[in-house]
């Protein structure tokens, strides 16, 4: 039955390690600003620049509507 | 008509047509420009219209010249990186997270950019060799993000985040969650020789996470509760220390006895809702700040004139904290002026509204005092220093005590009062209860006795009031006031007399109803009115140029200016003055009650008749006033003069009462004598002047028609166009008093089911670990129903 020791040290181990992987991502300001990196994500990468002709199709669709 | 495509604005007479697209004038179409060339045109694909009008004042970051200055704003300087946080008051979208994060691309001396979106601040870094502090700001300026730069981030010291709350939590979850695991086999009382034989391990190991609980997540519930004790109160924190305490005591004591396996799941469940509670209730708006003063207003550095030995008199940005009483400052058009002294050369038309509440520019000649906080609204002016920053009329206000004190640790929350009756009552049940016990069955005694004590533990009770406020703010917030914290609400609750600020409170901050009285004026007159008015640069002759625009313009034969009277304009034959009543007319005195603010009009040295400026009030105020009469007593308090005295009459209610010409130590006093009188006074203000009156009150809520700029030191700050709603916000308060009641109420019937269970002396673990959770999530989810029901109701 002594595997039920190991049993334990190993689910107090993992629980350890989740919580200092808290901590640090605290300390690390992880949670200072949660808003800008769900916006940041959203970005295309533009690793590929536009071409001069597609650029302006672009930005012609979102040429706001005449009132 | 056509709306910018870079701002959105409406493109009125000056429309841009470039690239096929409109731009509502050059600035925009310059920004556009920029982008377009940097390949960086995505920027409007991301949002439409995402822009900002950029405005240039040439010089108003020439003090980023001073090396010294630079140093003290940035936070890392290392050879070739350098690290700056601005301030962008105007981000606002994901267009602007974009452009500010690709910087790069404009220039090659940035490396980095990083905006943080709820604080509006953008972190750069930088290479200084390639691109100097100045240089980066100008770029962010010529794209319309203009940073922010005040005296307040002069000297600045790091400031250190307090996690210490989320440390906490994180330690009683994570102990919470482990001690529940450790003792489920427990919970079922399984009579099985394996779980007999483990049981002390399971134990010792559940002993091992509380104390980090108690000892360290649970250490403000000692201290408050002894500082409480020391200074005579029984806080809400007393009984809840007893709490935790007996509870670790007698769960330490059970498992060492080997009577049982204690509480210790109770004990982290406790904590851990508490500090739930707590980190709830802090609902922080970190785009705004409630401590401002006046540094945040104040300009980091003037021109200095600085004369050497040859007669040579050359400029020099300065620091304004190291400028001496003799020095001559040079203030350009638009900037403020630092500190108190005297007007030497140049014609100075000074903006007091925001200090003093004179709704009109003040002008002032040679040899005249001038006093710190105005903003200089025509041309360069040079004035000679009397004061250091900190000794000017205007910051002496906050050498005033009251900007010392910490109003929210004096005042005596709900919580704490019935705490006090509380913590009483159950320490003599407990104590009846042992010693009836101690008759029946002496063993049984002691843990009547604990027993009591812990299912009295008003966790609960220490719930209500964080969550049903804490609600409550983030209800305020989504209708546009910002308190500062959640005791503000329950002072709000309180409140029976409202205090008023005319200026830039009740009135909107731009004069902009103009009436005409007198002769009307013939076409060609008004003609050469507006062109004469085209040409000047004073406030009041652009704001009647606007309203009067669409008139042709000629071009004048002959114009002139006199500072602080009037202009001349002169067309063909037609000669018009505008301008004071004695430059426009001699003849005749003018009536000296007149008080408003009026621009007379000459042609010919014929008197025409003259412009009315009025102070626009905002909309719905006189039902404000109706509504609020209900409930509270009304007073306007105004450093204006009483002009519009006889207006306001006929808007408020008989019994408010009216204050004029009071100077920001006098509303101080005011505000201070009304408490004395037994008042809760809620002040409502915007500008410097009202900073004092602001703090002494219970409640100092904060106009501001764009919360992004500066207000004063406040505990709330409230949209301009929801002031009319004021009467609702704080009717909304009084019933959130209410909700926090009714869940005292539930919660103690919970306590009265435990009291069942400890007096008769069966009170077994499982049915504290049961009971405990069950009454502060119930607890929890009465408040979160009430608190939306209510704001439900408001939206109606």
């Amino acid at each position: 039955m002594s595997i039920i020791y190991v049993l334990l040290t190993v689910s107090v181990i993992i629980a350890i390690v989740f919580f200092v992987a808290f901590v640090y991502s605290v300390k690390n300001g992880q949670y200072d600003d949660t808003y800008t990196p769900s916006v940041r994500m959203l970005f295309d990468d533009e690793t590929v620049k536009p071409k001069k002709s597609e650029k302006k199709k672009i930005t012609s669709e979102n040429k706001p509507t005449s009132n | 008509m056509e709306n910018c495509f870079h701002c959105g604005e409406e493109c009125r007479d000056t429309t841009i047509i470039h690239e096929e697209k409109h731009f509502c004038c050059m600035g925009c179409k310059t920004v556009y420009d920029i982008l377009n060339e940097n390949d960086l045109t995505y920027y409007y694909a991301l949002q439409s219209t995402p822009g900002q009008t950029p405005k240039t004042f040439e010089h108003s970051f020439d003090f980023l010249d001073n090396q010294d200055i630079v140093e003290q704003l940035i936070e890392f300087n290392e050879q070739e990186t350098q690290i700056v946080s601005l301030i962008i008051p105007k981000i606002h979208c994901s267009s602007c997270i974009w452009i500010l994060e690709n910087l790069d691309k404009l220039h090659p001396g940035v490396k980095v950019g990083m905006v943080n979106f709820p604080k509006k601040s953008v972190r750069i870094t930088y290479d200084a060799s390639q691109l100097s502090l100045k240089e980066l700001v100008l770029l962010l300026s010529k794209i319309g993000y203009e940073p922010n730069i005040s005296l307040e981030d002069f000297n600045k010291k790091e400031k250190k985040i307090d996690r210490s709350l989320i440390y906490k939590l994180g330690v009683a979850g994570f102990a919470f969650g482990n001690i529940m695991f450790l003792s489920f086999p427990e919970y079922f009382e399984v009579d099985e020789f394996w779980l007999d034989k483990f049981k002390i391990i399971f134990r010792w190991l559940m002993f091992a996470f509380s104390l980090p609980v108690v000892f360290y997540s649970g250490r403000d519930y000692f201290t408050s509760a002894y500082k409480g004790l020391r200074s005579g109160i029984l806080n809400i924190n007393v009984p809840i220390a007893i709490g935790i305490l007996v509870l670790f005591l007698r769960s330490t004591l059970e498992i060492i006895m080997d009577w049982g396996t204690g509480f210790f799941d109770s004990l982290a469940g406790l904590v851990f809702f508490l500090l739930v509670g707590k980190f709830f209730q802090q609902k922080t708006y970190s785009f705004l700040s409630f401590e401002r003063d006046y540094k945040s207003y104040f300009p980091i550095a003037v021109t200095q004139l600085v004369t050497n030995d040859t007669a040579t008199t050359s400029e020099k940005q300065t620091q304004v904290y190291a400028l001496k009483p003799g020095d001559r400052i040079l203030i350009r058009n638009q900037e403020l002026i630092p500190t108190d002294g005297i007007l030497i050369d140049g014609n100075a038309l000074i903006d007091y509204s925001f200090v003093t509440g004179e709704a009109e520019p003040v002008h002032k000649t040679k040899g005249d005092k001038i006093f710190a906080g105005g903003k200089q609204q025509a041309g360069i002016i040079e004035m000679e220093i009397t004061k250091a920053v900190e000794q000017s009329y205007l910051t002496q206000l906050w050498n005033n005590e009251i900007f010392s004190k910490n109003k929210s640790t004096s005042f005596n929350t709900l919580t704490d009062q019935i705490s006090r009756r509380f913590t009483i009552a159950i320490l003599s049940i407990a104590v009846v209860a042992s010693l009836v016990w101690v008759f029946i069955d002496s063993a049984i005694a002691f843990n009547v006795f604990t027993a009591v004590l812990i299912v009295a533990c008003p966790c609960a009770i220490a719930l209500a009031a964080p969550f049903t406020l804490g609600n409550m703010l983030r209800i305020f917030g989504k209708f546009k006031l910002y308190l500062k914290d959640t005791t503000t609400i329950e002072q709000m609750a309180q409140i029976d007399m409202v205090v008023f600020d005319k200026t830039g409170t009740l009135t909107k901050n731009t004069k902009d109803l103009i009436t005409y009285q007198g002769i009307t004026l013939s076409e060609n007159e008004q003609k050469v009115l507006t062109s004469t008015l085209r040409t000047s640069n004073h406030p009041l002759s652009r704001a009647l140029y606007n309203l009067l625009k669409d008139n042709d313009i000629y071009t004048l034969d002959d114009f002139s200016e006199e500072a602080g009277k009037g202009i001349t304009g002169t067309h063909n034959t037609t000669t018009v003055k505008i301008g004071s009543h004695s430059f426009v007319e001699n003849k005749k005195q003018l009536d000296k009650n007149v008080k408003d603010t009026q621009v007379h009009i000459s042609t010919n040295n014929e008197y025409k008749g003259c412009y009315i400026f009025n102070n626009t009030y905002r909309d719905g105020m006189q039902q404000l006033f109706a509504q609020l009469d209900k409930t509270v007593d009304l007073m306007i308090l105004s450093g204006d003069n009483d002009g519009e005295q006889a207006y306001l009459k006929t808007q408020l209610p008989a019994s408010a009462q009216l204050k004029f010409n009071q100077k920001p130590k006098d509303k101080l006093e005011v505000i201070k004598s009304l408490q004395e009188k037994g008042h809760k006074v809620m002040m409502v203000g915007d500008g410097l002047n009202d900073a004092g009156a602001l703090a002494q009150s219970d409640v100092g809520i904060s106009v501001s028609e764009d919360v992004n700029v500066f207000s004063p030191a406040c505990d709330g700050i409230i949209d301009a166009s929801k002031l009319n709603q004021l009467a609702h916000y704080l009717s909304l308060s009084r019933k959130s008093i209410g909700i926090i009641k009714q869940a005292f109420i539930f919660s103690l019937c919970y306590n009265l089911i435990g009291l069942g269970f400890a007096v008769t002396g069966h009170l077994a673990p499982v049915v504290a670990a049961i009971l405990m959770p069950l009454s502060s999530i119930s607890i929890v989810v009465f408040t979160t129903i009430a608190t939306h029901i209510l704001s439900k109701q408001t939206n109606a």
